[in-house]
């Protein structure tokens, strides 16, 4: 059912400055039963930034993904996403905020009984009033994006690990989101099909203006993903390239221990902290 | 001792908890029914996997029931000389109960086995947050057709069930009993009044929400992976079988207190 053109929810999707926080959390809190799983978190994400999460299983990362999201409410602080107080909205209003985010679940969460290409339309099919064509137009465009165009047929059963997550990002960014969300979008992929997800990653970031925030325990990809840039040439073609010192600095790594921010900065200032645990974990 | 007390005081609050969150999810699918967005498609495909997809089981259940009543109620009616009596005697027991019930029971054997699976599997590879993610809300798109569906199945599907029933027991008591097929026909509806067929044709709308609800609610419910679906899987039949009974009782007791 195709109920209502992205526009009808009236968000805005436009922000005032070009480099406004996108996403705000303040000593946000967050219990089940007993186990304590995020304490006094408080970051923001800038518009056109990356914001990378590390830290050990079970840390409390991809708990912050779904804070952002709304599946997930607090127990306390407040959590600012695209101008809008989603820890106090409810699901009638936050499936409005969604309509401008997307998410790459960890294992892709592909809808297995559609096609790739089904998986890939559904937002703007089901959720939009796009027309038909331009649905299938846009599928094929994302597809083509992602370099999987020819499998826009095939059920996500037959595709390997890699080709997957992809498609789970051709599916996140279908729609146009203005803030992008990866669950360990690498986790359990080979260290080459890893890096293509990478570069899926800072194409969208670069070419279509999309801010990112990355949770992963995967640091050679943390660091890809941070330190370089997608740049199209003047024959057309995407290439990804080391880079420059601006681009760097919009990339910022949060460190989460035990539910609580341990670190927070540059790829460089994380290279070079001090902290034993941060040495442990990098080395 | 104390342990036990803690056992028990913790097993009625997941109990009393269990039953809150399922009458949430039919408030949430009831305002869904009555609201968009309203998935038009899926109710379509619903009622192809509901209702066509259940078509053989019942249709086979029906008919050997009747059967078998014709069967085992000769025998009995024998000892009265009652035999031309046999019609009456499935009309009333197929119309009235066993086919609302039978049917509820395969429905929620086949029906509610497979949404509990398939809502449980979403559930746990994150297709359920996927959609939430992606703008849907998963009691719109998978609770509200499945609810309708079932609310609009059952009912045809017990008709079928009832009508199949009163065919097995004529072929049994054509070939087996020797009553004719006049007498037969003409027993079977002698036997009815229009309460019954109305009990008949009522209880089956509630029945078939019953069922589905409870598929869904367990398969929304899942926790554990693969493991865990299996065990929702399970649950739901178990629980929605049960069920289908209480219910079947209470609303008989409801119905006859209103139509005789």
């Amino acid at each position: 059912m195709r109920a209502k053109s992205i526009a009808d929810f009236g968000l805005p999707v436009e922000l005032a400055e070009p480099h406004a926080p996108v996403v705000l959390f303040d000593k946000v809190n967050l219990s089940f039963d007993e186990k304590v799983i995020l304490r006094d978190v408080t970051f923001d994400v800038r518009a056109g930034h990356t914001k990378i999460f590390l830290g050990a299983s079970g840390a409390g990362k991809s708990t912050i993904l779904k804070l952002m999201l709304g599946l997930l409410k607090p127990d306390s602080g407040t959590i600012w996403v695209l101008g809008h107080r989603v820890d106090t909205m409810n699901e009638a209003q936050l499936m409005g905020v969604r309509h401008h985010m997307g998410m790459v679940f960890q294992e892709g969460a592909l809808f297995d009984s559609f096609t790739v290409g089904e998986n890939v339309g559904y937002k703007l099919y089901e959720e939009t009033r796009m027309p038909l064509e331009e649905v299938q137009q846009r599928v094929k465009e994302v597809l083509g994006f992602v370099g999987l165009e020819s499998h826009s047929d095939k059920l996500p059963s037959a595709l390997s690990g890699g080709q997957r997550r992809r498609v789970a990002i051709a599916r996140a960014m279908a729609a146009r989101p203005t803030l992008l969300l990866y669950d360990e979008a690498t986790t359990g992929l080979d260290p080459m099909t890893a890096l293509t997800v990478d570069s899926e990653v800072v194409k969208l970031r670069d070419l279509e203006r999309v801010t990112s925030v990355l949770v992963t325990h995967q640091l050679r990809d943390a660091f890809y993903v941070a330190t370089h840039e997608a740049r199209r040439g003047s024959n057309g073609d995407i290439e990804i390239v080391e880079a420059g010192e601006d681009k760097i600095e919009q990339a910022d790594f949060v460190m989460i221990r035990e539910g609580r921010v341990s670190f927070e900065g540059t790829a460089g200032e994380l290279r070079n902290s001090k902290d034993p645990y941060l040495q442990k974990f990098l080395s | 001792m104390n342990g036990l007390r803690i056992w028990a005081i913790e097993a009625v609050k997941k109990a009393l908890l269990e039953v809150q969150e399922y009458f949430r999810l039919c408030i949430a699918a009831f305002r869904g029914v009555f609201s968009r967005p309203f998935y038009f498609r899926d109710l379509i495909e619903q009622i192809d996997t509901i209702g066509l997809g259940s078509l053989t089981v019942v249709m086979l259940t029906g008919f050997f029931t009747g059967a078998v009543l014709a069967l085992q109620s000769g025998m009995t009616l024998d000892q009265f000389g009652a035999r031309p009596f046999v019609g009456r005697l499935i009309s009333a027991s197929m119309i009235k109960e066993l086919g609302p019930v039978l049917t509820a029971l395969m429905l929620a054997g086949r029906v509610g086995s497979g949404i509990a699976a398939e809502l449980g599997s979403m559930v746990v590879t994150e297709q359920i947050s996927a959609l939430r993610a992606l703008g849907t809300d998963p009691v719109r798109k998978l609770v509200v057709p499945r609810v309708l569906a079932g609310f609009i199945m059952c009912p045809i599907l017990t008709v079928v069930a009832d009508t199949v029933g009163l065919l097995g027991g004529w072929i049994i008591a054509l070939t087996e009993l020797r009553v004719s097929s006049g007498i037969y026909w003409s027993s079977v509806v002698e036997g009815l009044y229009i309460q019954d067929v109305y009990m008949g044709i009522i209880k089956p709308f509630f029945l078939g929400v019953v069922i589905v609800t409870i598929g869904c609610h367990v398969g929304l419910r899942t926790t554990g992976g693969t493991q865990g679906v299996g065990r929702s899987t399970t649950n739901a039949v178990v629980a929605a079988s049960v069920v289908v009974l209480i219910v079947d009782f209470f609303v008989t007791r409801l119905l006859i207190s209103i139509l005789f």
